[in-house]
């Protein structure tokens, strides 16, 4: 899976570099260090700052305004669950919690193996077989308790 | 060779598309059959995804929903030959969902391979580009102008308008920008269109960008769609090798190219000055207007920012001609209008139709009502910035106007059905808890007003103060409308006043009514 790699300065230095000559690469970068790494550390905010001559409490709050780039490594899988009002309306709310309450997990929290870490995300665009999820990146539609158990059991192989 | 199509669509592939191609390959080896797939677009039938279609001399037959577990069964029937089975919905074209429709910006979405540009062509792609360098740029505003076409992101700006300022803004470089940042609940066009005929929308940015003397178009995606961004990566690619991008455009020696950014779920992205922050690299916080994007949008350069819709409907504008577009519609909105219908729905999906149907005939006739089989209680039009409508409302006609005049909007023409177990109160929570989350934080009736009013619903809920504290909602509505930078804050209250007028009792349950639940 994607993100699995040890963070490593000289590589994600490499990638900085390689996407300097785009207009406006901040974005671009950090979905490849993502790609690379899973998570920007706090080495990657600097080394960043000084390839795009900004300060890096300014690069910072570039990395903390977006959802999809986060500080710290997490779960060997992710699974984003979408709560926006088309699920909701197929009663999605209510399987959500009761699916977090059964691994004992918040929102944004890793199950304690590593194995599985639980997003929320509003909406897939998959409203017509809602409720639906993503599972590193591969849709799911019309979501139940049982797909959900299935994608727990899977992450944790 | 028995050419099959089975939809590469997101929402096909969720339901387990490619799953099933995998198993149609392997039974057709086994039975010694040969078989070309092609992965197409959805029809937008999307309670029959994934949807197969077998082309038969007398037309493509399909068959729908198919699991991996039917192939097997589909192959004895013979349904390399259209032959009957339960899941046959017989020739695709003659369905009443097809027929009911005007297909003008999906008119080949579904049909064709979305990455091949013979059949783009052969479908009457390029002939809006050939049109447009014929006419010139200057010819080729008027006639988008002429065509009545708003911008179908939400606004409802006129495309033509908007074009002309950033034509006329003196500058040395002017930008070309798609929102594909689709993110409201209960909409889907964009994806699919960029699934299924990406091509429409790279046609669209070259003659936009041939009308307003710009090079470089950009198209942000969210990163929610991580298979329309794989397809409609593939066909820049395809379009830059067969010459359409580049530095001589389909020889005229026009020169322009395309990017796909994608971006990295923020919602506020999706409002066009806070998406041209993203694009620079920046936090994505809304700028203040005016200057207009279009005198001062990407790298502070004239700039157009359509929504994909839009965009995607210019090549066929330019094919038929302004007058072919504006005569469909009513009053001010002209042309049509793909409805996402989603929800709580016995048949959802895509559905393009001219302005102007009433809204109950799509949610009872065409919809068929909730998949739970229950009474629908309300609608939800235009995303999580949308009002919910009533059924007593059903009567309104679709259009832009229309739904203004009852404090309503169509927003990017998303439905989103909830049958009689809906509890108002709690959606009308979660409309101002979604702003407190996805609030890019600079103007305060919208940072600080969607959370008092995620406190204010919950104390209505729990019983106290319940008159005061609705007059208090009320108050706090009025301040975020009338008082935010843009339309995140300023219609958050939509789904919450249309919550209080047409549902009323459900912030009137007794408290301990609500504590059980």
């Amino acid at each position: 899976m994607a993100g699995a790699a040890p963070y490593n300065d000289e590589r994600a230095r490499e990638i900085i570099k390689a996407h300097m000559s785009l207009e406006g690469p901040a974005l671009p970068i950090l979905h490849a260090l993502m790609e690379e790494f899973g998570h920007v550390p706090e080495s990657a905010v600097k080394d960043m700052a000084e390839a795009l001559n900004i300060s890096r409490a300014e690069m910072h709050g570039v990395v903390s305004f977006y959802h999809d780039f986060h500080r710290e490594p997490h779960g060997r899988h992710t699974l984003k669950i979408c709560r926006a009002e088309s699920c909701q309306s197929m009663g999605a709310e209510k399987q959500a919690n009761e699916f977090l309450a059964k691994l004992k997990l918040s929102w944004g929290e890793t199950t304690p193996d590593g194995a599985l870490t639980v997003e929320p995300v509003y909406c897939l665009g998959l409203c017509a077989h809602s409720p639906s999820a993503l599972i590193d990146g591969e849709p799911v539609g019309c979501v139940d308790m049982e797909t959900l158990d299935e994608i727990v059991a899977e992450a944790r192989r | 060779m028995t050419k099959i199509y089975v939809p590469l669509d997101m929402a096909a592939v969720a339901m387990g598309a490619d799953r099933l191609v995998a198993a149609i390959e392997k039974e057709a080896a086994a039975r010694g059959q040969k078989v070309q797939i092609v992965r197409n677009g959805s029809r937008g039938m999307l309670w029959l995804e994934p949807l197969v279609e077998v082309e038969t001399p007398a037309g493509r037959v399909g068959y729908g929903p198919v699991k991996t577990k039917d192939v097997a069964a589909l192959f004895d029937a013979g349904f390399l030959s259209g032959g009957a089975h339960p899941l046959s919905i017989g020739k695709v074209d003659d369905h009443p969902w097809m027929r009911q429709q005007n297909r003008i910006t999906f008119a080949r979405v579904g049909v064709i391979d979305p990455l091949s540009i013979a059949e783009y062509e052969a479908h009457g792609g390029g002939a809006g580009l050939a049109r447009a360098l014929q006419l010139g740029p200057a010819a080729t505003i008027e006639e988008v102008t002429k065509s009545g076409l708003r911008g179908r992101g939400g606004a409802g700006f006129p495309t033509g308008i908007k074009w002309k300022t950033v034509a006329d803004a003196p500058a040395d470089r002017r930008y070309v920008v798609v929102n594909a940042d689709e993110g409201d609940s209960g909409t889907f066009a964009d994806r699919m269109l960029m699934e299924g005929d990406p091509l429409s929308l790279i046609e669209g940015m070259i003659i936009c960008g041939y009308a307003i003397n710009g090079t470089k178009g950009y198209v942000y995606l969210r990163s929610e769609y991580p298979q329309t961004a794989k397809v409609f990566q593939a066909a820049i690619e395809a379009a830059r090798k067969a010459g359409w991008l580049g530095d001589n455009v389909r020889g005229s020696g026009f020169k322009f190219d395309i990017e796909l950014r994608v971006g990295a779920g923020a919602y506020v992205c999706g409002e066009e000055t806070s998406l041209l922050e993203s694009l620079e690299g920046k936090r994505g916080i809304v700028r203040a207007k005016p200057p207009l994007p279009a005198h001062e949008g990407l790298f502070g350069k004239p700039t157009v920012v359509n929504n994909v819709l839009s965009m995607g409907t210019i090549p066929m504008i330019l094919e038929k001609g302004a007058q072919h577009y504006a005569d469909l519609g009513v009053g001010r909105s002209r042309g049509t209008m793909p409805l996402q219908i989603a929800g709580n729905v016995k048949f959802g999906g895509l559905f393009e139709t001219d302005f102007g149907i009433p809204l109950g005939t799509i949610v009872n006739d065409i919809a068929g009502g909730t998949r739970s089989g229950r009474p629908v209680r309300a609608v939800q039009v235009g995303g999580p910035l949308g009002a919910y409508v009533p059924v007593s409302l059903f009567d309104l006609p679709f259009d832009y106007e229309a739904f203004a005049a009852k404090d309503s909007l169509i927003g990017h023409g998303g439905l989103v059905l909830f049958d009689d177990t809906v509890d108002m109160l709690w959606m009308a929570r979660f409309g101002m808890e979604f702003c407190a989350i996805e609030s890019c934080g600079k103007c305060t009736p919208c940072r600080i007003g969607s959370t008092r009013g995620v406190e204010t619903i919950d104390k209505i809920r729990r019983g106290e103060d319940v008159e005061a504290n609705i007059e208090l909602l009320k108050d706090l509505c009025h301040t975020m409308k009338f008082g935010s930078l843009c339309a995140l804050g300023g219609f958050a209250p939509y789904p919450v006043e249309s919550a209080l007028r047409h549902f009323p009792e459900d912030f009137h349950k007794p408290a301990l009514e609500a504590a059980a639940e």
